[in-house]
């Protein structure tokens, strides 16, 4: 029966772990912002091209090429 | 794509109505030029999804900003200010953008560097409205990236205030508390099932370790978790007031140390998981409560009001030449001249030494009518330039003009407000419900002290540890923090908690006229008379463009649309427009001149005839409005009816307040609308005219002394004095991420007529408090019987607590949501 204060002293600890993560993660600014980070994760990576423009899609300038905007 | 509703066709980009003839490309319309280019600019970049995301995410454009309006980043002490962090290559910046507003608006932002190679990366604090960039400072400098922002219609809010002040430190601080309080009343709860459910005196060793366990878990509890209701009983003390949160910590501190003595005694495995939850739920209760509006100020001085750096004229005394060079307002000494551009605030009282200063002083006084000044004239800083450019001579520097002393008077006021009256109808209720306790418990130890002395201390302790208030504490902050839940998202926003008691007991309105029950900016317009043809229209609005008294530029804007007014007036620079000569004005009668070769007269009915002579009998009856009549030639045309725009829904408003409560009326205006404003709002408000901002207050300061509650409805820096002196002042505002003044409860203007509505759901919010502080007495009977009769265990004790507490919040929460949907909100 006395095996039970390992395994006390065990899941002790690792709840203590997570309680140091929430901790953590508190001081990282984690939880200041709650609208963006749901939002954010759902964008597009790549511009899209529009069908306004397709015809002049060959001549977009991309960052590489146009490197000095005005 | 075309939107048409009742409004009109709607513009793709910004949502606004397109005039007559729109700017089409492609199938989609536009109501300026700026929103054009936005598109443009987002299109060849590939950014359309900007609008898939959001429909109309855009912000208007129609009016352009000064080329060189950050100029004053280039300056490097300024930009040192701004600047978080910066090595040989990376600059990294913060901007605040209040027009932040939507995920189409998170999306664009965090685009910029494909917008922009020089924008090494940028981020989106949506809730603080803030972008943070990091900058290639080879490519981009601090004054560029503005300038990006500006032209996709995100223009950065740069204040004094955020020059030179340290970054404050959000407070998470709430937020750990009950992230640890939480932890350990679970694991305490835990911990303590062994001992209910039947570990006992067989395995002494591990029946040790399971206590000793719950007491090491208590430590943050008590000494961490519940430092907020420590810091609030203390400092309620300090004022000689017992709060709500005086009793509260005394039943932790009762329960911790009888708790304590009891596991290291070896009598009884103590009351840890009570107390523990105690603190978790009214923490929850209070961060519930406590959500600030962050991306709303209701705390705003004159610097978040003033700009950054103005524009100084420096001579050199070699050459005789001027030049112009961006100051920063710490930096601005009297004797220096500075330029102030049409359109800019003057940041400094001064002599006026160069141009025609027709300064817009409404924000600050109130009064409407824009006030000229001669050269050699004190103008006094927190007014707007409305005409062309002038120069300024610095007699006071910024922090000891007029307008800042008003201000620091207000701060002084508003911190008492704050700190003593922070009282609520829970306070007192508390108090009453702590002596009795006291007196049960005193009675309980007289009973057993003559049956069982040995029981006494048991008793007594249990008795304090089951019923202590946190009830009433639990019922008020969680009513209060879903109230405000509800209320905001009306678009009402409370400062705080105890506002909403003050909501409640209002018994009288004031309102401000100009710009709270007017919508500025707009007015209603009618000509009778002789018809004018375009040309004659055109004299007339010129004429009253060089005016600045309201009514004229009212009849300006309305005859010649709003883009060209501003190019009748004086041109960039500074000479007075050559198509109007002899112009001559009589303050309060009239104008004239000769336009265009033709003499033009405005003005009042008497000014008419004692320009041109009388005029038809027809057109002298005085209407409800304000009359300008109009002659040309020498001859009397006919005239105009000027009416101030009322806000829809001030009848219903009136309407829904009458007989509850009394309304008054303060305007910084003459009462020409008096009748207007009888008409909308009933017989029995009180009109009070030409008031100063010092007048506003003395009069709600007069309200209170014969015993009202007053509630105050501005929307400018003169009413700051009135709403401060109000118990509660309300800033209107149509938008509301502008600026607004120090106040109670921000309002968004098209939400007023819903003001009664709100001030009801604040009553019934009291009836809800006091509901659910009856039944949590229904728990405290029954712990209470228990504990008198000495048999208060543990178990009990865990589970009473959490199932009263668990039965307030669903309580609470179900009934403020089904009074919000019983009022229809």
């Amino acid at each position: 029966m006395s095996v039970i204060i390992l395994l006390l002293i065990a899941s002790v600890s690792v709840a203590l772990i997570f309680l140091g993560a929430f901790i953590w993660s508190v001081r990282n600014k984690q939880f200041d912002d709650d609208y963006a980070p749901p939002r954010r994760i759902l964008f597009d990576d790549k511009p899209a091209i529009t069908p306004i423009r397709t015809e002049l899609a060959a001549t977009v300038p991309t960052a590489e090429t146009n490197p000095t905007n005005q | 794509m075309d939107t048409t509703t009742e409004k009109g066709i709607l513009c793709s980009h910004c949502g606004e109505r397109c005039p007559k003839d729109p700017i089409r490309e492609g199938d989609r319309v536009f109501c300026c030029e700026g929103c054009l280019m936005v598109f443009q600019l987002l299109d060849r970049n590939g950014l359309c999804n900007y609008y898939q995301l959001n429909a109309h995410p855009g912000i208007n454009r129609r009016m352009a900003v000064r080329r060189d309006k950050f100029a004053f980043l280039d300056d490097v002490k300024i930009a040192a200010g701004l600047v978080s962090f910066q090595n040989e290559s990376d600059i990294h910046v913060q901007f605040y953008l209040p027009q932040i507003h939507c995920s189409s608006c998170l999306y664009l932002l965090e685009q910029l560097p494909h917008l922009e190679p020089g924008v090494i990366s940028s981020r989106v604090d949506f809730a603080a409205k803030q972008v943070s960039m990091i900058l290639d400072s080879k490519s981009v400098s601090l004054r560029k990236a503005a300038e990006l922002l500006t032209s996709l219609g995100y223009e950065p809010y740069i204040s004094l205030r955020d020059l030179g002040q340290p970054k404050r430190r959000v407070d998470r601080g709430l937020l750990l508390q009950l992230g640890i309080a939480g932890f350990c009343f679970a694991n305490i709860m835990l911990i303590s099932f062994p001992e209910y459910l039947g570990l006992d005196h067989s395995e002494p060793a591990i029946q040790r370790v399971f206590r000793y366990l719950n007491l090491l878990f208590s430590f943050p509890v008590v000494f961490y978790s519940a430092r907020p209701f420590y810091l609030s009983a203390w400092k309620g003390l300090q004022h000689r007031f017992l709060n709500i949160d005086a009793p509260i910590v005394l039943a932790i501190w009762v329960t911790f140390i009888r708790s304590i003595i009891e596991v290291v005694a070896g009598s009884g495995s103590g009351y840890f998981d009570s107390m523990a939850g105690i603190v978790f739920f009214m923490l929850a209760g209070r961060f519930l409560q406590d959500r600030t509006y962050r991306r709303l100020s209701f705390d705003r001085d004159y610097r978040s009001y003033f700009p950054v750096a103005v524009t100084a004229v420096i001579q050199d005394k070699a050459t005789g030449k001027e030049s112009e060079l961006v100051k920063a307002m710490p930096d601005i000494r009297s004797g220096d001249t500075l330029r102030i551009f049409s359109g800019e605030l003057i940041p400094a009282d001064g002599i006026l030494t160069r141009g025609k200063a027709l300064i817009d002083y409404s924000f600050v006084t109130g009064e409407s009518q824009a006030v000229e000044k001669q050269m050699g004239e004190i103008v006094y800083a927190g007014g707007r330039q409305t005409a062309a450019a002038i120069e300024i001579l610095v007699v006071k520097e910024v922090a000891q003009s007029y307008l800042t002393q008003l201000w620091n008077r207000k701060e002084k006021g508003r911190s008492d407000k704050g700190s003593g009256g922070d009282f609520s109808f829970v306070h007192p209720l508390s108090r009453w419900f702590t002596c009795v306790v006291l007196a049960i418990a005193a009675g309980a130890a007289v009973y057993w002290g003559l049956h069982d002395a040995s029981r006494i201390w048991g008793v007594v302790t249990a008795v304090l540890i089951v019923a202590c208030p946190c009830a009433l504490l639990l019922s008020s902050t969680f009513t209060n923090g879903n109230l405000l839940r509800i209320l905001g998202r009306h678009h009402f926003y409370l400062r705080s908690a105890a506002v909403i008691e003050r909501v409640a007991g209002t018994d009288h309105i004031v309102f401000d006229k100009t710009g709270t029950l007017t919508e500025a900016g707009k007015q209603e317009v009618s000509y009778t008379g002789e018809k004018l043809t375009v040309k004659q229209e055109l004299l007339v609005a010129t004429l009253a463009a060089q005016s600045g008294h309201p009514l004229s530029r009212m009849l300006a804007r309305h005859l010649s649309g709003e883009e060209s007014y501003g190019m009748m007036r004086d041109d960039a620079d500074g000479d007075v427009s050559c198509s109007v000569l002899s112009f001559r004005e009589t303050a309060g009668q009239g104008v004239e001149g000769f336009v265009y070769g033709e003499r033009v007269v405005l003005g009042s009915l008497e000014f008419m005839k004692r320009m041109v002579g009388d005029v038809e009998k027809s057109w002298r009856a005085a209407g409800a409005g304000t009359r300008v009549y109009v002659a040309i030639g020498g001859r009397a045309k006919g005239f105009y009816d000027i009416s101030n725009h009322y806000r829809n829904g001030l009848a219903e408003l009136a309407k829904a307040i009458r007989g509850k409560m009394l309304v008054s009326v303060l305007s910084g205006d003459n009462n020409r609308e008096s009748k207007n404003l009888q008409e909308v709002l009933g017989q029995d408000t009180i009109l009070l005219f030409n008031q100063t901002p010092k007048g506003k207050a003395k009069y709600i300061q007069h309200l209170q002394r014969i015993g009202k509650r007053v509630m105050m409805i501005g929307d400018g820096l003169n009413d700051a004095g009135a709403l401060d002196q109000s118990d509660i002042g309300i800033a209107l505002t149509e938008d509301c991420n502008n600026f607004t003044p120090a106040s109670d409860a921000i309002l968004r203007a098209d939400e007023l007529q819903r003001l009664p509505v709100f001030i009801r759901l604040c009553q019934v919010g009291k009836r809800i408090i006091l509901a659910s502080f009856i039944l949590s007495i229904l728990y405290n009977l029954i712990g209470l019987s228990f504990a008198v009769s000495g048999a208060l265990s543990p178990l009990v004790a865990a589970i009473l607590m959490p199932s009263s507490s668990l039965t307030i919040l669903l309580v609470t929460y179900c009934a403020s949501n089904a009074a919000a949907r019983w009022l229809r909100l």
